[in-house]
């Protein structure tokens, strides 16, 4: 071997290995795995889990292909594709605090979107924090998380339940409805026993000679109303409010129509867009409801929920409702964060602390509507909601949402660094509606 | 006593090699292997009880009582040393268990498992609908110390891991020695027969309300050992699903061997957690298969792979007549 070969063959080798540890870096930069948590099974799955993949499934598609529409125009996530790994919630809050640390530590995601159980949240949130990633919950609605702890790493992209009741409340008293008794009906679980303190709270400011009759707590997932309908037949109340949802909401919708409830009564359902589609022509008119934000039929009308609203519907033959949307303004929120994030450090990939801080006081437009992130020092965001009423169309046969109210974020979340329940007894001051 | 000297040695010599591999583990697998050892004790109370031949199917209200008493000790009443906590939540079991165990030790079999899982259940109720405890949410527990030492972010997964590994193997060392024990033995006595237990003059029931007590302090120690690397509670801790994943537990270690349980529940932590990964849809038919294979291939539990599970007194004695009887014939011929 002359030495000149000797030179060339340890150039090649040497370009060859700097080649090699070039792709390796590049291969570790080119995607953003990220962590999906959601109800695959179970009770929830069905009307929120499985509905909220798909809709963040057809959107991860879209973005890896770069076809959505500006801002979010982007490939991926700055232009790195997105992996997701997907993980069911069901199985309780011990089960998602060690798969979360699964996904961190063995699985390497970059970050975690996921949780739709508030007991999931309260749980998960601290481990998320003690090993320093990122945790993005997107759907859980206890007020809870940010109100009783602090958190660098962990950002909720969507409101708090706290907005539902009192924007039902605000819509009963702009329309004028007149109150001497309400009754109602809530999960007995840390969900529907906030929903029904918030409501009583919003009520007590908005109607104070109101007073509350029947306050029924069945069972979650107790699936049978009949002594629950009677009851709530046999008081005088103008107004029945609930905060159920799901299999329970459409077996009490189901059980209580045919006996009259919602002809003897206003029925206020905090959380019961999901419900519209899988009932159709038995969904009854002139339930006030919401949608937990502005999501589906009461979303703003806007491009980006124009083309979102098509995608999803060509890819699953039925419109999106709420859990959807929350999954879309989260995966839009952090992705939007992370372009900001690039820009400030010449397009590498941002750290955690870097997305971090991006997130914090971020602010972003979703379809359904803009979102701030202006509660729990920057961690917690506000949106605004609208609420409607069921409306049946002969002509088009379906179910439509008329008489639509919204409320733009100060109006129903509490101020800043307050919280919920305070806020709803001093009898929301500062409220900006 | 050289037996339970021979025991300890061993134990001690186990503790010591699993403390090194922890220093060479992965920090997930660390996690996995606490979670594992926490629950693993809550099984070993119920391989006690059942070698008195009942098996509880409420062993969720231990865990539970254990758990709440440790993660309101925390954030209530300010104790931050994690080892008092896992002592005042055993200890607090043990007093609930010392409480149901003399009622309970009437019942047998079906009557047995329904009157555990009821109480399980009243207090799954009670813990739902206590706001005071955040109800159906839960709530956080803060990190503990450990000895005086601070636990920070980056030694908490090794700290934790060490902590269970202790408890564990000194809880296990204590139950092998307890069960090789006159007292211990006897459960299985009463197992084979309770009528005669009781003319050889000893109470059955005072027998079987201290199998509970134990199995309770365990209950107890596994909640507060959860509670404190998890940093979370809530009353799942007490739903009968979770009291059915100890029981299948104790099945999957059978009764031959104490340590089998912490196989048993790190083959389940194991199964699930992967299951969970690649079949995100199926995970519950993926573990369901486990269980099943199981069953039918090793009736007996992953302890029979290792240990014999001790001679029953009345297979021993139903043997020794065979014998005589043989011998008997073959004298007349």
């Amino acid at each position: 071997m002359t030495k000149g070969t000797y030179r060339r063959v340890m150039t090649a080798g040497a370009m060859l290995a700097a080649g090699l540890f070039a792709a390796g870096a590049a291969q570790a930069q080119q995607t953003f795995k990220i962590g999906i948590v959601t109800f695959l099974s179970g009770q929830a799955a069905e009307s929120f889990g499985v509905p909220a993949w798909n809709g963040g499934k057809v959107l991860i598609d879209e973005l890896n292909k770069g076809a959505a529409p500006a801002p979010y125009n982007k490939v991926g996530f700055g232009g790195l594709k997105i992996e997701p790994v997907v993980i069911d919630e069901n199985g309780g809050a011990t089960k998602q605090v060690q798969e979360l640390r699964n996904l961190y530590q063995r699985d390497n995601v970059d970050f975690v979107i996921g949780y739709v159980g508030s007991g999931d949240c309260l749980a998960v949130a601290p481990a998320a924090e003690e090993l320093k990633r990122l945790l993005i919950l997107y759907d859980c609605g206890t007020p809870r998380i940010f109100e009783d702890a602090k958190y660098d790493y962990v950002f909720r992209t969507a409101a708090t339940g706290t907005m539902d009741n009192v924007a039902l409340a605000r819509y009963l008293k702009n329309s004028n409805v007149k109150i001497e008794k309400f009754s109602m009906i809530n999960q007995d679980y840390a969900w529907g026993h906030d929903s029904r303190s918030d409501f009583i709270g919003a009520m007590s400011s908005l109607y104070p000679n109101a007073k509350p009759e029947a306050d029924l707590l069945p069972a979650f997932g107790s699936g049978q109303y009949g002594t629950e309908v009677s009851a709530l037949m046999r008081t005088g109340s103008t107004v029945v409010h609930s905060s159920l949802w799901g299999g329970d909401l459409q077996a009490f919708i189901l059980q209580s129509a045919p006996r009259g409830l919602f002809k003897k009564a206003t029925v206020v359902l905090s959380a019961a867009d999901h419900a519209v589609p899988p009932l159709g022509d038995k969904m009854p008119e002139g339930a006030i409801i919401g949608a937990r934000g502005a999501y589906g039929l009461m979303a703003p009308k806007s491009a980006l929920n124009d083309w979102f609203w098509k995608i999803y519907q060509d890819a699953y033959k039925v419109y999106p409702v709420q859990a959807p949307y929350r999954m879309v303004q989260s995966i839009l929120g952090v992705k939007s964060a992370i372009e900001k994030a690039m820009e400030k450090n010449g397009g590498k990939k941002p750290t955690n602390e870097e997305i971090a801080a991006a997130l914090r006081g971020h602010e972003w437009d979703s379809p359904g509507g803009r979102i701030r992130m202006v509660n729990g020092n920057g961690h917690q965001a506000i949106q605004d909601i609208a609420i409607g009423k069921t409306k049946w169309n002969a002509a088009t046969k379906s179910m439509e949402i008329v008489d639509i109210q919204r409320f733009p974020a100060e109006c129903v979340n509490a101020p800043a660094g307050q919280k919920g329940q305070d806020w709803l007894k001093a009898g929301m001051p500062g409220a900006k509606c | 006593m050289s037996r339970n000297l021979h025991s300890t040695l061993l134990y001690s010599a186990a503790l010591v090699a699993l403390l090194l591999a922890g220093l060479m583990l992965p920090q997930w697998l660390l996690f996995l292997l606490t979670m594992a050892a926490s629950h693993g004790v809550v099984g070993l109370g119920l391989i006690v009880m059942m070698r008195g031949g009942v098996v509880s199917f409420g062993q969720g209200l231990v865990f539970a009582i254990g758990g709440y008493v440790a993660g309101l000790a925390a954030t209530r009443y300010g104790v931050t040393d994690a080892v008092v906590l896992v002592l005042l939540g055993s200890a607090a079991a043990a007093i609930a268990g010392a409480i149901a165990g003399p009622l309970l030790a009437r019942y047998r079999s079906i009557f047995f498992a329904m009157l555990t899982l009821a109480l399980s259940m009243v207090l799954y109720g009670i813990l739902v609908k206590s706001s005071a405890v955040g109800g159906s949410d839960g709530f956080n527990v803060p990190r503990p110390s450990l000895l005086g030492f601070s636990i920070n972010e980056t030694n908490s997964d090794y700290a934790f891991f060490a902590l269970s590994s202790v408890i564990a193997t000194v809880l296990t060392l204590l139950v092998t020695i307890y069960c090789r024990s006159s007292r211990g033995l006897l459960s299985l006595a009463i197992r084979d027969n309770e009528l005669r237990v009781e003319y050889l003059g000893t109470s059955v029931r005072a027998a079987m309300a201290i199998n509970f007590i134990i199995a309770a302090a365990l209950g107890g120690a596994g909640g507060a050992l959860t509670v404190i690397s998890l940093g979370h509670i809530d009353p799942n801790f007490s739903y009968w699903t979770r009291s059915g994943e100890f029981v299948f537990m104790a099945i999957l270690a059978g009764h031959a061997s104490a340590p089998a349980v912490f196989l048993a529940s790190l083959l389940l932590e194991l199964v699930r957690s992967f299951s969970n990964k690649y079949f995100p849809d199926t995970w519950q038919l993926a573990l369901g298969l486990f269980l099943l294979l199981i069953i039918l291939f090793l009736p007996k539990g992953v302890g029979s792979l290792w240990a014999k599970p001790e001679r029953l007194p009345r297979q021993a004695a139903e043997k020794a007549k065979q014998a005589a009887a043989r011998n008997a014939t073959e004298a007349a011929e």
